[in-house]
Formats: structure tokens, sequence, C-alpha cells
């Protein structure tokens, strides 16, 4: 599912958004990066609390094209500017990271049942 | 003195003619010239020379040059008892000055043909614009030569395709707590891996173990070295460091073990899962450390055929 229509159904705002629209394929959820880097897929979104670059330095490594910063989070200039140099798109909401969870879940497995 | 410049313009080398060819004289020499007026005396200049730590002063006033006091001159005026006489008296007159928009390939020459330690550079009106010595000279090459290494180092890749490359080695420099530039020598190493046509999950797995190791560097050590070396049966990775060292390497590469601090784990480190991260994607691991000392960390994935054992 494309992030712009994944964001729309669950309601979030989206920080930062590169120019091409990326495709989310799964997700994961972790505030662990040694966990992220270990096991997140490329393509999956990741729905996190850590809002600072070390977050989108792992997220180009993995080839994570999303993430979405939990409980409001805020996110500073420093993650929106690497966010923008490595083209990992940035969302935020103020739900936590088990709601969104559900819904993105929910969303893509509506969208595609293999999920 | 032949000359106090070891540079053979002739012989050297075409990075070496180009770069003193390119900079001119103004490029090198220092604005920040102490000088003294004629009526001075060679105990005033002698005084400047030690304070300002020294050895020619020009002679000038309103950006005239008059002459130069070298420091030989003092040690004569010391041996002969003039250090209270005025320096026009004996300064050297016939100073050879240099233009400031001259090809420093003409200050090198300076220095071979005349026996003089630093030159008064000049301005296209014949005023003071700052000095010249070989010291000056020697420090602006070696830092363009620098640049210029770092350039051909860039260039490298280009020139020699690295999938051709049969082996290749990189190091990277971490700093203590240096979390804000985390990843980068992961993201160089991982540009290595795909330059060297790695498969995806050949790279992700030498990512993850730098990425650790790197993290590992930041977090708990005084800062070390990361390398990374390739031949076409194994990619190997070594983290050293210089303290503070593990108490019990084998129980830090136990899974949820950890020393971190709060700090750390507020960003999302500091989990127990460094250590038996590199130790599950790698083919083979070693620690080596104690208390006190540094830790060495070595991890080798092996390419071709051999690789995968712990997936």
């Amino acid at each position: 599912m494309k992030l712009d229509l994944l964001m729309n159904q669950i309601g979030c705002t989206t920080v930062l958004a590169p120019s091409e629209i990326p495709e989310i394929q799964g997700g994961y959820t972790s505030d662990l990066l040694s966990d992220v880097m270990a096991n997140a897929e490329a393509g999956d979104i990741l729905i996190t609390v850590q809002a600072h670059i070390n977050t989108i330095a792992v997220c180009s490594l993995v080839g994570i094209p999303a993430v979405i910063f939990c409980s409001g989070r805020p996110i500073t200039d420093d993650v929106i500017a690497a966010a923008n140099e490595k083209k990992v798109a940035l969302a935020s909401t103020p739900r936590n990271q088990y709601i969104v969870s559900g819904e993105i879940y929910k969303a893509l497995s509506t969208d595609n049942p293999k999920t | 003195m032949s000359s106090n410049l070891p540079i053979d313009i002739a012989n050297s080398s075409l990075v070496i003619r180009e770069l003193i060819t390119r900079l001119r004289v103004c490029d090198v020499m220092s604005t920040d010239v102490i000088t003294a007026a004629r009526s001075d005396t060679l105990r005033s200049v002698q005084m400047k020379m030690k304070e300002k730590g020294i050895t020619g002063v020009p002679i000038s006033e309103k950006g005239r040059v008059f002459g130069i006091i070298s420091v030989d001159d003092i040690i004569q005026a010391l041996d002969e008892g003039h250090i209270t006489d005025r320096v026009d008296m004996h300064m050297t007159k016939n100073v050879v000055l240099l233009e400031e928009y001259l090809p420093l390939s003409l200050a090198v020459s300076h220095f071979q043909r005349y026996p003089y330690g630093r030159f008064p550079v000049v301005n296209k009106e014949g005023l003071l614009a700052g000095i010249i010595s070989s010291r000056d000279i020697l420090t602006k090459l070696l830092l363009e030569i620098n640049r210029e290494v770092d350039r051909l180092e860039t260039l490298l890749p280009a020139s020699v395709p690295q999938s051709e490359r049969h082996s290749g080695f990189r190091e990277y420099t971490i700093k203590k707590y240096d979390l804000d530039n985390g990843g980068k020598a992961t993201e160089s190493a991982k540009k290595m891996c795909e330059s060297i046509g790695l498969d995806s999950r050949t790279c992700r797995r030498i990512a993850v173990i730098v990425y650790e190791l790197e993290i590992n560097l930041a977090i708990h050590s005084y800062g070390g070295v990361i390398s990374c070396s390739y031949t076409p049966e194994c990619f190997r990775i070594v983290s050293r460091d210089n303290g503070p060292g593990i108490a019990d390497a084998g129980l830090a590469a136990t899974p949820g073990y950890t020393t971190a601090n709060d700090w750390v784990k507020s960003l999302g480190f500091g989990a127990g899962m460094g250590l038996p991260n590199v130790k599950r994607v790698a083919d083979e691991f070693h620690i080596n450390s104690a208390r006190g000392h540094g830790t060495v960390v070595t991890a080798a994935v092996f390419l071709g055929g051999g690789g995968e054992q712990n997936q």
C-alpha cells in the first residue's frame, strides 16, 4: 500500500514525504535500534518513539522507507534533515505504538491479505 | 645553508609541481607580520623575537620595507656589544622581496638560491603584505597534499571497478559518545559491499555487524577504529578500541546482558543485543578483552559458497 493512502486510512500526519511515495509492504514496531537492525524487513514502516537521527541511519541501512513517530514525540530539525537526505518518509501521531501497530496491521491486511 | 626547503622542483612529482605552480605566495604567507621601525633598537627587536618566537623581523614603516633583521644579526650584536644600537645601523638593507601574486614555485626557488630563512612579501604597490618562511610552505604543501590524496582516493574506485578488484580495505574512526555520526561507517561499508557485487542478504549481514560494532565503540569505549577488508573468500570486520575493556567478554556476548547507562538506553541502544547480533550473523566471531585494556572484536562473513552458516 502506498504510504499516503496508509497514512490517510489510519489518520496520521505526514511530516516529510519524498517526491516518490514509497510502497509499504509491512510494519515493524520497536524502540530498540539493534532489534530493528536485526529483524525489520526492507519495505517495512517503522513504528517507534525513538525520534532521533540514529533511527534514520538504521532505516536507511535496512531499507525502511518510512517511520511513524508515536506518542507525539517531537521531531527535531536534524531528524528531518537526515530523513530528507536519506529519502525516508516521516509521520507523526499522538497515539501509542500499540494502537498504531494495530491500525497499520489492519490496513495492510485488508489491502493485501498475505500480510 | 644551501637550502632549507627539501623540494627539488625539477624532480618532484607532478602533483607537487602542479601545486607549487597553482598556489600563489599570498596563499601561503603569514599576513600577521611583526615589524620594527628604523629607529628601534636591536634590543627591542630581540625582545620581539623572543616574545613572538620568530627569527626574522622586517624593518618597515607605513608598509615600506627598509631592511630586515635576522636572529643572526641579534647574536652578532650581542657578541660585539652593540645590542642597544638603532636597527638601521646593522640591518640587511638589500632585502630580497617576493610579490604576493607570484607563483609559489618562485618562492621555493628563492629559498634554494638565497641563504635566508624568510622573505618579506609585498603587494602590487610595493608595500609589505606578509612574510613567508620555509615552514609556511611545508605546512601548506602538507595540507594540500593531504587534500589531494583524499581526492585521489575517491577517484580510485572509478578508475578500477571495485568488482574487478580482488581485495580491499577501509578503516573508520569512531569517537566516544559520538552517536550523531552513528551509522556512517556502516553506510560506507555497505556501499563497499554493494560495489563488489555482494548479494543484498550478505550486505545486510555485514551492515548489522559494522553497525553494532560501531555503536558499541561509541557508547562503551573511549573511541576506536573499525576496519573492513575483503578477499574473494571472506569479508572481515575488526573493531579495536583503547579501553576500558570488558570484564567478562563471554557474558557481554550473551543476549540481554548490558552495562549501558540510561542515556544510551534512552536512545534505543544498550539492550544487550549488540554483540549477540554480531555473533548471530557472522560466520566467525572472536572477542578479546580484559578490564583496563582494549577490546578487539573480529567478525567474518564468508563469501561465495562458504557463507550463511549462521542463517
